[in-house]
């Protein structure tokens, strides 16, 4: 058990490496940095001033390895827009997105774990049609799409949510509905093909012929097993949602770190732009190692590594 | 973005051959449109009317004849616009397919075959890609060099190869040791040979379902990416940025978000629906 976490996080290290690497090189695509902060307007000689206020004009390697040091600590160096530090940027919005997260993913779980119970008790009548109906549906509804849509029915309309903002928790539920949509065909999908293959093992027969109830049997033995795939891919899942969350959040105006990463980019504030690739990367692979470590203590036989 | 492995296809075999017949005639009719539509159609999808700006589609009051599903902000013609629309969003879905499938089948191909060190680099590679935040990415990219078509394929490409790289990977590994392989290897045949004339076509069909569904996200995404302002180039009618024009007006008009977000949401649920038949035609239920 210690083995597979030791295995797993040394992994998840060199993964995060890799990803810093790929965050600097991608912020260098755009080739001199110093000019497109300057802005088109900008002389020479305000872009060399520039060049040496940012340390721009060393070596690319040393520039690197200078950023991968402060961040190992925490100090993702100074936002050029927002005249702040970026690693207080990024506490101050990841609440916000985290939030969100957990709204939709809960959401998500709430509705897709009882959809895709019912679709597999009731495996090939017109409610499993219907629940399948559902999630092709929801895979195919663009999230930006859908949540406008409610902007329209639900803040206009009936007027009975912000539509846009990030003040109270009314400001979440909209974004935490489209968020969960995003994650919900996929786990009833799981739930639903977990139940089916549970429902049909011998440990259920046995269970049935020692007479238990319906109920005891679907919710005490059948859904005990069929929850660990949905579980551990939960976790995985919520990091996607994090990930994603940035054309939501930025629909809606709310102002987590996606929104960040999407105002750093129009802005060309590549700091920023680092470290928000590097803090959702972050973020899922410590959510994939928890996966794992969760799929280990509900399922023993994984327990070796 | 990748889904987790379900391990039943969803749909039973009645239901599934419905739906198999659904998404290719929706698939089909949007690709014939997208290919002759603008040629039918009297208005230029580009040709600006500022006079009969934002005229309702034929079903609501006020409707002009002549602009069957009205015009938008600049008094263009909604119908030519959605169309064309139609025709890139396809475009970059066919050629992300090819760019990702490319990348995905040759990394998954490798690592499944030779197994060892190379398939370690290869699950490295693919546990890497699913950690980067896809939309952020590309979207930094394109923020970062200038908004395209050419370089959200390439960008697309690039992100979107990672369930390729599973199946190949997962299918190769089950069949390298079969009969068949195995004879060819004691005829004297090639590495190369073996990986394209006899692994290949033997997995061509999972591919070709997970095909489908990197179509169908990389047609969402790059809706999500024009949306945002940093995707296909205006003046060029993509859905996504049809929905973001129209966003100004859509609580006075919401027709203007509502027809090419209809268009968008039909054309991936047929491509799905296409790719759930296909899942069912081959068997391969259990590889996703």
């Amino acid at each position: 058990m210690l083995l597979l976490i030791a295995r797993r996080l040394a992994i998840g290290l060199l993964v995060a490496l890799t990803v810093m690497t790929l965050a600097f090189m991608l912020t260098r695509l755009s080739g001199d940095l110093a000019i497109s902060i300057a802005g088109p307007s900008a002389t020479q000689a305000d872009v060399e001033i520039i060049r040496k206020a940012y340390g721009l004009d060393r070596p690319q390697y040393i520039q690197f390895f200078s950023w991968v040091g402060r961040a190992l600590v925490g100090d993702f160096g100074q936002s050029y827009f927002f005249k702040d530090s970026v690693s207080n940027l990024i506490a101050r919005r990841l609440p916000i997105t985290l939030t969100l997260g957990l709204v939709g993913l809960s959401l998500a779980l709430v509705i897709s774990i009882p959809l895709g119970i019912l679709a597999a008790v009731r495996e090939n009548t017109w409610l499993d049609r219907g629940v399948t109906i559902f999630t092709m549906v929801g895979q195919a509804i663009p999230s930006f799409w859908l949540a406008l849509i409610l902007m329209i029915v639900l803040g206009l309309n009936l007027g009975v949510l912000p539509i846009s903002g990030t003040g109270t928790w009314q400001h979440f539920v909209m974004p935490g509905i489209v968020l969960a949509f995003t994650a919900i065909p996929a786990l009833t999908r799981l739930t639903r093909s977990g139940m089916i293959e549970a429902m049909a093992s011998d440990y259920i027969r046995t269970a049935r012929a020692k007479g238990l109830s319906r109920a005891r049997i679907i919710f005490k033995h059948a859904l005990r097993n069929a929850a660990i795939p949905v579980v551990s891919i939960a976790a995985v899942q919520l990091g996607f949602m994090l990930g994603g969350s940035i054309v939501i959040e930025t629909v809606f105006a709310l102002h987590g770190v996606g929104y960040l990463g999407w105002e750093s980019i129009a802005k060309n504030d590549f700091p920023v732009v680092q470290a928000v690739v590097l803090v959702l990367a972050a973020i899922y692979i410590g959510l994939t190692l928890l996966s794992d470590i969760l799929n280990a203590l509900l399922d023993p036989r994984l327990r070796t590594g | 973005m990748s889904e987790p492995i379900a391990l039943h296809a969803p749909l039973t075999s009645r239901v599934g051959m419905t739906g198999f017949a659904i998404g290719i005639a929706i698939v089909g009719i949007i690709a014939l449109a997208a290919l002759i539509g603008n040629q039918l159609i009297p208005h230029d999808p580009f040709n600006q009317d500022l006079g009969n700006r934002l005229k309702p589609p034929f079903w609501m009051e006020g409707t002009q004849s002549g602009h069957l599903l009205g015009t938008d902000q600049l008094g263009r013609d909604y119908l030519a616009r959605l169309v064309y629309g139609g025709r890139i969003s396809l475009l970059i879905g066919i050629m992300t397919v090819i760019t990702s499938g490319l990348i995905g089948i040759t990394l998954g191909v490798l690592g499944g075959f030779f197994g060892g060190r190379i398939d370690d680099a290869v699950l490295f590679a693919i546990t890497t890609r699913l950690s980067i935040p896809v939309v952020l990415v590309a979207l930094a990219v394109v923020g970062l060099m200038g908004s395209g078509l050419g370089l959200v394929v390439a960008t697309l490409g690039l992100l979107l190869w990672d369930r390729f790289a599973v199946v190949a990977r997962a299918t190769t590994m089950q069949i390298r040791s079969l009969d068949y392989v195995n004879a060819a290897r004691c005829a004297g045949a090639s590495t190369l040979h073996l990986l394209v004339k006899e692994i290949l076509p033997n997995i061509a069909s999972h591919l070709a379902v997970v095909a489908t569904l990197e179509m169908a996200l990389a047609i969402l995404l790059e809706a999500a990416l024009s949306f945002l302002g940093l995707g296909v180039p205006p003046p060029l009618p993509s859905w996504g940025l049809m929905i973001a024009e129209g966003k100004d007006y859509m609580f006075f008009s919401p027709w203007v978000i509502m027809v090419p977000g209809v268009a968008l949401f039909v054309l991936v649920l047929g491509i799905n629906l296409v790719g759930d038949g296909l899942r069912h035609l081959l068997g391969s239920e259990r590889l996703r």
